[in-house]
């Protein structure tokens, strides 16, 4: 496998296991606040960059499958006390298993209309849940106070959550580093830049979408049933939040869109960014707007993305910067 | 000829109807293996329609295409290139975002031979250099010009390393240079023992390359045989001229 050899790869991945460790090594419960959202972001914005930046299939709606992982989980560990960590990947599986059956239709669409159609699937979910008894209904579901005990109680469940979302993280971008790097990730790239092309070079581009769906949907469900885990409750309305999804869509953006480490540096600075604004008094009203104006500027001047943007500028890093 | 030739594909009475639009009407030909077999005819007569028939672009009407004895009729293009066809665009249509080599690696990995990523890029380098391309290795395919991108496309389907290729006006929009490079590409490629089919307008390359040509006017087929043979057809002349009489006072007229 080429990635093995990669040293970059290794690097990244180094670079951002180094980091997740720090709240340890300070024993600061805040910065582990912190980076537990942000390991989120990267998850989310990482796994919708397979399906949106390699095949060029924009889901809109990718929350979707955060949701239904951490709806599916959260039903299993609270009825029927399953670990969190059966719990999560049964909530993948389910999660991969809805994208795979979606998709078979909904790839078939093109351009904008898919796109509406995964912000149509998302509303679905959301409406359906809310009127399904057994999840909760628009209530949701909470957690009991012994739900923790077998994980040592709150404070140690709260750091057991950490980890997973950690090996969550890493698994996603060593996933989306893979994937880049391959045979089938090549055939992604070609179908991104001309599907009827790459139907007539070889590929099969209605399977290989398919799985390139079921796969992205995998990582953002382990995501979801890890936070609603240490959450401690769910509902329809953070479970399915359409703006969540946008966000990580501006994240895949900023950092550069196709690239493996874009999502990453993407999710880290527009968080950085918007701790920043929403915490400055004269700026906090305006940190929507100003993040919207940063989008606008992206999407008109650095269609790449930072990432994008650094490999077309120099191009002697291609070989290494992913 | 005396050699002794075995038939490579067969097309069977193939008709493609788009709503009242007859574009291919019952056509029959075969072509040999190793030969160069030209398709020309006038503008919309339904030449590329034919390709996208071949290759499985488009199911056809009705009628059979035989490939290697194998009733390929129906198939999907990516099933084609499993078999071992491979084609280039009239328009070419490069992975514009990805390296001359990436492209060409595509056309490695899910042709006929299926092959791994470092084999499909070991054959990539190959063919690049066969089709003379190696100094824009690792340009994007977009940055390259019309004649680089002729190439290109067909050093990707010869990645594929077809049994049998189709090529749709390779020389369009070339200058005398490029066309005579890309000629003795494509005589090379014979050697490699590919049959080729092409689609073309430049009736000299047409003429001087082929083996046997094959006229398409309106969907139908109006001649077939030796290059010879077929710019004598009163018929073709007609398709491509209008009415023989008028053709030959024209022809007349301007000698």
């Amino acid at each position: 496998m080429k990635t093995f050899s990669s040293p970059f790869f290794w690097l990244v991945l180094v670079v951002v296991g180094g980091v997740s460790l720090l709240p340890i090594v300070t024993n600061s419960p805040s910065l582990r606040e912190d980076l537990f959202l942000m390991l989120m972001l990267v998850t989310l914005a990482s796994s919708v960059n397979i399906i949106m930046g390699y095949t060029g299939y924009v889901s809109f709606g990718h929350i979707v499958y955060f949701g239904l992982g951490g709806y599916a989980a959260f039903y299993l560990m609270q009825n029927f006390s399953v670990h969190v960590l059966t719990a999560a990947l049964i909530g993948g599986v389910v999660a991969s298993l809805i994208a795979f059956l979606i998709g078979i239709p909904v790839l078939r669409l093109r351009g904008a209309y898919f796109a509406l159609a995964t912000i149509g699937i998302n509303e679905a979910f959301r409406v359906l849940v809310n009127n399904l008894p057994f999840l909760g209904g628009s209530v949701g579901m909470l957690f009991s106070f012994s739900a923790y005990e077998p994980y040592g109680g709150g404070k140690s469940a709260q750091q057991f959550a950490y980890f997973a979302m950690v090996i969550t993280a890493l698994l996603t971008i060593a996933t989306s580093f893979i994937i880049k790097k391959s045979k089938f990730g090549l055939g992604l790239m070609a179908i991104r830049e001309d599907q009827d092309a790459a139907m007539v070079l070889g590929i099969n581009p209605a399977r290989t979408k398919v799985i390139t769906y079921a796969i992205s949907a995998f990582f953002p469900a382990l995501a979801g049933a890890f936070f609603f885990f240490k959450n401690g409750t769910i509902l329809p309305e953070t479970a399915f939040e359409l703006h969540r999804s946008i966000e990580s869509l501006v994240m895949v953006m900023l950092g550069g869109y196709g690239t493996v480490t874009g999502p990453i540096v993407g999710a880290v600075v527009y968080e950085r960014l918007r701790g920043f604004l929403i915490t400055n008094p004269t700026l906090s009203q305006a940190h929507l707007v100003i993040a919207g104006a940063l989008l606008l500027l992206i999407v008109l001047f650095v269609t790449a993305g930072v990432i994008g943007w650094l490999r077309q500028r120099f191009p002697a890093v291609r070989r290494y910067l992913e | 000829m005396t050699t002794v030739t075995s038939v490579i594909l067969e097309i069977e009475n193939v008709s493609k109807r788009f709503g009242g639009l007859l574009a291919l009407d019952k056509v029959n030909l075969s072509v040999n293996e190793g030969e160069i077999f030209g398709i020309i005819g006038p503008n919309g007569a339904g030449k590329t329609t034919l390709f996208n028939v071949i290759n499985g672009v488009y199911p056809p009407t009705a009628g059979r295409i035989k490939f290697r004895g194998e009733d390929l009729t129906g198939l999907q293009p990516y099933d084609m290139s499993k078999r071992g066809i491979a084609r280039t665009y009239q328009v070419v249509r490069p992975l514009g975002e990805l390296t001359v080599r990436e492209n060409v690696t595509v056309g490695g990995c899910f042709g006929r031979e299926n092959l791994p990523l470092e084999k499909a890029e070991k054959v990539a380098d190959e063919v690049i250099d066969f089709v003379g391309l190696t100094a824009r290795k690792e340009m994007l395919a977009s940055k390259l010009n019309i004649a680089q991108k002729k190439r290109l496309e067909m050093a990707r389907a010869l990645a594929a390393r077809p049994i049998m290729l189709l090529l749709d006006e390779v020389l369009a929009g070339l200058n005398p240079n490029e066309v005579a490079d890309m000629l003795s590409v494509v005589r090379k490629i014979r050697e490699r023992g590919v049959t080729i089919i092409m689609i073309e307008h430049l009736m000299h390359a047409v003429m001087n390359l082929s083996d046997r040509v094959f006229v398409l006017d309106y969907g139908a087929q109006i001649a077939e045989g030796t290059p010879q043979e077929v710019s004598n057809h009163p018929k073709v002349i007609e398709a491509y001229l209008g009415d023989p009489k008028v053709a030959q006072r024209f022809l007349e007229g301007s000698a």
